[in-house]
């Protein structure tokens, strides 16, 4: 069988390296590229972020990144954010004090984790999955590997509409309960950074993958 | 359930080798850092450093080829240290691969640089290292002293003082090395792991002086996130890493 093709959006963020490699060591044929037709033909999308959620939000404006990647969300074409990746996919962000919009698909804020615990929070910590998820099959019970000062601390999603498939969220603690990943139809994302998480990091974006 | 306290062997690399020797058993090539990072992250590291010590520019390079091998090969996090001197330095071990720098003589002789690297990568991608040695000198009001060049050098530089400051400026994370422990392998300088906890918050690496498991929760309660250490995981047995993280989850603490 062929390799899923995925593309890891290329618009300058920090270190992609071991994204890529990492999604090609759990099965995927990976490009590196910001080039638009790919974008929207690749069988998934993976959105690294690294750094402010400002600056991140604006280097992917520059490249128009917010409309293909909401394009394939529309045609129903996986998507995986992943760190600040996952972060912009919420309404806003708050760093320093200033706001600034995120995609929005998803409601709430991203806001600094509370000030008496240690951070960055940095290190590896365990998540609390809900039932059925594709990400953490298998892999409920492992730690992945977060370094972030920001978070999404509460979910403000109506889930009660029960034509719409509830989004499945899953929860980690550092001072604060906080959204540790989020998998809504096509669209997926994760606070921690999978591609460094080790042997539970790589059976994560395999079941992404495999899902593709 | 919480953070689990992280667990980092540091690997010395000159011109591409692993230095100061290494005593596994059944491995090929000791001094093969690649080879080396595989070797401990599936003995169970939650990280690991790679200090360059080297001192060219051209053996540099190979320290670069080195590190974007072993991000190709290794999926947790990587730290460099050694020779980090500029934004750029950062920028290019970045691309290489490495997750965070480490940054030690540089950051003394001009503070500034740590605002100009977080700027622009973030905190999280900074490390501040120290090398902190006891002093008597009543100029230094905590007792410990920043040291350079491996703790042969003083800098007249109160150490608590400077943790507070390079907090401020938004280092990531602190690798506090203590020069006096270091080598004695009679335990973790606790008391100086605690007067750097009470300055930041930002996370805290303990290293200098570990000889058995035993003493990895002492720094831990006295307030570090994290240890680091050579020697030990270089000459111990293979499960060395076990055997420290089943001490630190035996006195309470989680880990991964």
């Amino acid at each position: 069988m062929a390799k899923p093709d995925v593309v890891v959006l290329d618009y300058g963020s920090g270190n992609v390296h071991s994204a890529v490699r990492a999604l090609e060591r759990a099965g995927a044929q990976v490009t590196l590229t910001r080039e638009t037709v790919r974008i929207q033909e690749a069988a998934g999308l993976v959105v690294p972020g690294v750094g402010a959620f400002a600056a991140v939000m604006d280097a992917l404006t520059a490249i128009d990144g917010p409309r293909w990647i909401g394009r394939r969300i529309a045609g129903g074409r996986p998507v995986l954010g992943i760190c600040v990746g996952h972060q912009i996919l919420f309404e806003r962000g708050v760093e320093h004090g200033i706001a600034a919009d995120g995609m929005g698909e998803w409601p709430g804020e991203v806001t600094a984790l509370p000030d008496d615990v240690v951070v960055p929070h940095m290190g590896w910590n365990t998540v609390r999955a809900p039932e059925g998820t594709v990400l953490f099959d298998g892999i409920e019970d492992e730690r992945f590997y977060f370094v972030h000062s920001y978070a999404v601390q509460s979910w403000d999603f109506d889930q009660t509409v029960e034509s719409m498939a509830a989004p499945k969220v899953t929860w980690s603690h550092h001072g604060a309960d906080f959204i540790a990943a989020v998998e809504n139809g096509p669209l997926s994302a994760t606070q921690f950074h999978p591609e460094k998480s080790g042997d539970a990091g790589m059976q994560l974006l395999k079941n992404w993958i495999d899902s593709l | 359930m919480s953070l689990a306290v992280r667990v980092i062997p540091c690997l010395d690399v000159d011109a591409g080798r692993v230095v100061k020797g290494v005593n596994f058993e059944n491995l090929r090539d000791a001094g093969d850092p690649v080879e080396l990072a595989h070797r401990y992250n599936d003995a169970g590291a939650d990280e690991l450093t790679f200090l360059d010590v080297t001192a060219s520019s051209s053996d540099r390079e190979t320290t670069y080829d080195v590190v974007t091998r072993t991000a190709e090969e290794v999926f947790i996090p990587l730290t460099v240290g050694g020779g980090v001197r500029t934004q750029e330095d950062v920028a290019t071990l970045l691309r290489s691969g490495a997750d965070k720098a480490s940054i030690n003589t540089a950051a003394v002789n001009r503070p500034e640089v740590i605002d100009e690297i977080t700027d622009r990568f973030g905190s999280q991608v900074l490390v501040l290292s120290l090398d902190a040695r006891r002093t008597d000198d009543p100029q230094i009001a905590s007792g410990f002293e920043v040291t350079t060049h491996g703790g042969r050098r003083g800098t007249g530089i109160d150490a608590i003082s400077w943790c507070r400051e390079a907090s401020a400026r938004g280092v990531g994370e602190i690798l506090l090395n203590s020069i006096d422990a270091d080598g004695t392998q009679a335990g973790f300088d606790v008391e100086m792991i605690r007067a750097v906890r009470q300055v930041t918050s930002v996370p805290l690496i303990a290293s200098g002086g570990a000889g058995r498991p035993e003493h990895f929760p002492a720094a831990i309660d006295a307030g570090a996130d994290a240890v680091l250490a050579a020697s030990m995981f270089h000459f111990g047995p293979v499960d060395m890493i076990a055997r420290v993280k089943e001490a630190i989850r035996a006195a309470g603490h989680p880990v991964r």
